[in-house]
């Protein structure tokens, strides 16, 4: 198997991978080549499984010894009985969620905890674009036209955070990122962070019911 | 994950292979069929590739489908220059999904069958003539048996893996929930884990075109003429399951046989009749019309969800240490990706450690058996992350 170490892996990917307990059994939602997984199962012995629709990508998985399944999560998280993951993870894909509220839900039934990372609405710059051009922003991070952009939703730290505390979804860990170019380096924010972060990470547990 | 695509191409790289039997269930010791019947002795013709390890931790089964045969890959010594390799040839042999430098890969005509196994063209020893209808109704879980009785032979407690298409796939799962203990991996492509009725409605569709042949003679025609007009229609109905819309319009369109206008007559006009036909004719060279009868009913009773206990399902073989990759094709119509995600359901509910790719192809149910490196490079790199005991 020829997987990159942590340092190759996206910036928010290194972050959630030092989230994770050694040992556990995590679900890796549109797990792309695997490279979470892999490190997740080589570094903290996880025992893991992505879901991935792309065939070519979840074949090369596959090939390379990972549990995957071909198909789309929003979908395969519900054929999964109560607590079956210590983990589940959702990184950067919660803004093309066609119900996000509804697949949240599913995910904390699933998985003891979850883990989402999407990019921040509010940056500075999305707020100057708006503010001064007064045309939809462009980022990095969320580069389409808004014809053609398959980022359906505007999500920013404070949005989540309200959204989160409504439903009864509490907050573990928080983490707000800068990464370059590349979104391979990074390093967290502490101050400003709606405005200076272009990821958010989130760990949520789920209140027990009354 | 980069393969020398050369070693996927070469035909006939598993090398000579040579038919062996094994004869087992002598009476008065025979083996009692699900359906409560005895059946013996029973002999299995079966085909090897590779080294059985000193540990014997590499032992591979390859399941046949509904009208394979042990030859999976390789020649035969005393083949003619034009013959074909074996019907698998693509993925078994050095450097190949199975690759034959790794892994002892055993493949056994199945019972009921008429390529070396008993069935109900061999000598049923009471009578001293074929079993014809006597031969008992067998089942896909009878062939696991008999198949077991064959590692068992071969001094073979734990498989690698498991491997097979169609009716091959069902092998594959019944082998999972009876002797889950002797299978690390199991790998069920474009099967199902039961008929849908479209799928008996083409088998009884078949069935009845042998049986409504004057000279299916209630499957008592070994020793006169044989309904060869039943079973090779039974095979073009067989066929037209096995393709797909996309694969035929490519094949044939609506072209014409050999000629430019219609004949306005029930010959050959075009080229689809003219290719079921010759396939149908193919066929009855090979295939004994009553081993299609007993084969396709076992196929229709494979239930692998609902299952009178003591017999296991899917479901009693929760949290079992089996690595699962199911594999569907695109352009399966006979047991389309909806099936496959039905097991894959039943997997994930059972806690099984299931993958699954769903592999884009235009050719239909057959599209298994076509090379296709995908599958090959997808088998073997799944295989090599197996743990080995």
């Amino acid at each position: 198997m020829v997987f990159p170490g942590t340092e190759q892996m996206r910036f928010d990917l290194q972050v959630i991978a030092s989230w994770i307990e050694p040992g556990s059994k995590v679900l890796d939602l549109g797990c792309g080549h695997g490279e979470l997984l892999a490190w997740l199962t080589a570094n903290k012995q996880v025992s893991g499984v992505g879901i991935e629709q792309d065939q070519e990508k979840a074949a090369f998985c596959i090939a390379n010894g990972l549990s995957v399944l071909q198909g789309d999560f929003n979908d395969e998280v519900d054929d999964y009985p109560d607590k079956r993951f210590d983990y589940v993870i959702l990184s950067q894909t919660l803004q093309q969620v066609y119900e996000p509220a509804r697949l949240l839900y599913s995910l904390s039934r699933i998985g003891r905890r979850f883990i989402v990372s999407f990019p921040n609405f509010s940056h500075f710059s999305i707020r100057l674009q708006l503010l001064f051009k007064g045309m939809a922003p462009k980022s990095r991070e969320l580069p389409y036209n808004w014809y053609d952009s398959p980022n359906i939703r505007v999500i920013t730290l404070k949005d989540f955070r309200n959204f989160a505390r409504d439903v009864g979804y509490r907050i573990v860990e928080e983490t707000a990122i800068k990464t370059d170019h590349h979104a391979k380096h990074g390093r967290a924010v502490r101050s400003l962070i709606n405005i200076r972060a272009t990821y958010g990470i989130f760990m949520i547990e789920k209140e027990a019911g009354p | 994950m980069e393969n020398n695509s050369a070693s996927y191409l070469e035909v006939g790289s598993a090398g000579v292979v040579e038919k062996q039997f094994f004869t087992y269930a002598q009476p008065p010791e025979k083996m009692t069929l699900e359906s409560g019947a005895n059946l013996g002795p029973v002999t299995i013709g079966y085909e090897t590739w590779g080294k059985l390890s000193p540990q014997r931790d590499n032992a591979v089964l390859v399941a046949h489908a509904f009208s394979g045969d042990s030859h999976a890959a390789g020649f035969y010594g005393d083949d003619p220059k034009e013959a074909k390799p074996g019907w698998w040839d693509s993925m078994i042999g050095p450097g190949k999904g199975l690759d034959t430098n790794k892994y002892f890969v055993i493949c056994a005509n199945i019972l009921g069958g008429c390529m070396g196994t008993t069935g109900p063209s061999s000598i049923n020893p009471e009578t001293g003539a074929p079993y014809g209808l006597d031969f008992p109704m067998m089942t896909i879980g009878d062939i696991i048996e008999s198949q077991k009785a064959l590692l068992e032979y071969l001094g073979i407690s734990s498989l690698h893996t498991v491997v097979g298409g169609s009716v091959g796939g069902m092998q594959v799962l019944e082998w999972c929930v009876r002797y889950p203990e002797m299978v690390r991996s199991a790998i069920p492509i474009a099967t199902t884990m039961r008929h849908s009725a479209l799928a008996i409605a083409f088998n009884e569709v078949a069935r009845q075109a042998i049986m409504v042949d004057p000279k299916w003679s209630k499957g008592n025609y070994y020793d006169s003429e044989k309904p060869d007009l039943g079973l090779s229609v039974a095979r073009m109905i067989g066929h037209v399951t096995y393709l797909s819309d996309e694969a035929m319009r490519r094949k044939f369109g609506r072209r014409l046989q050999n000629k430019e206008n219609f004949s306005y007559g029930f010959d050959v006009d075009f080229m689809v009749e003219s290719y079921l036909r010759y396939q149908g004719s193919k066929f009855v060279k090979r295939f004994d019309a009553n081993s299609v009868l007993y084969i396709t009913k076992a196929a229709d009773y494979f239930d692998l969800v609902n299952r009178e206990p003591p017999a296991r399902s899917i479901q009693d073989i929760r949290g079992v240490p089996i690595k699962f990759l199911v594999i569907s094709y695109t352009s399966d119509w006979l047991y389309p990706t909806y099936q496959a995600k039905e097991l894959i359901q039943a997997l994930k509910r059972a806690d099984l450690d299931a993958s699954f790719c769903e592999i884009e192809a235009d050719c239909g149910h057959d599209a298994f058996l076509i090379p296709d490196q995908r599958l090959g490079t997808l088998i073997g790199g799944f295989l090599d992350g197996v743990p080995r005991n």
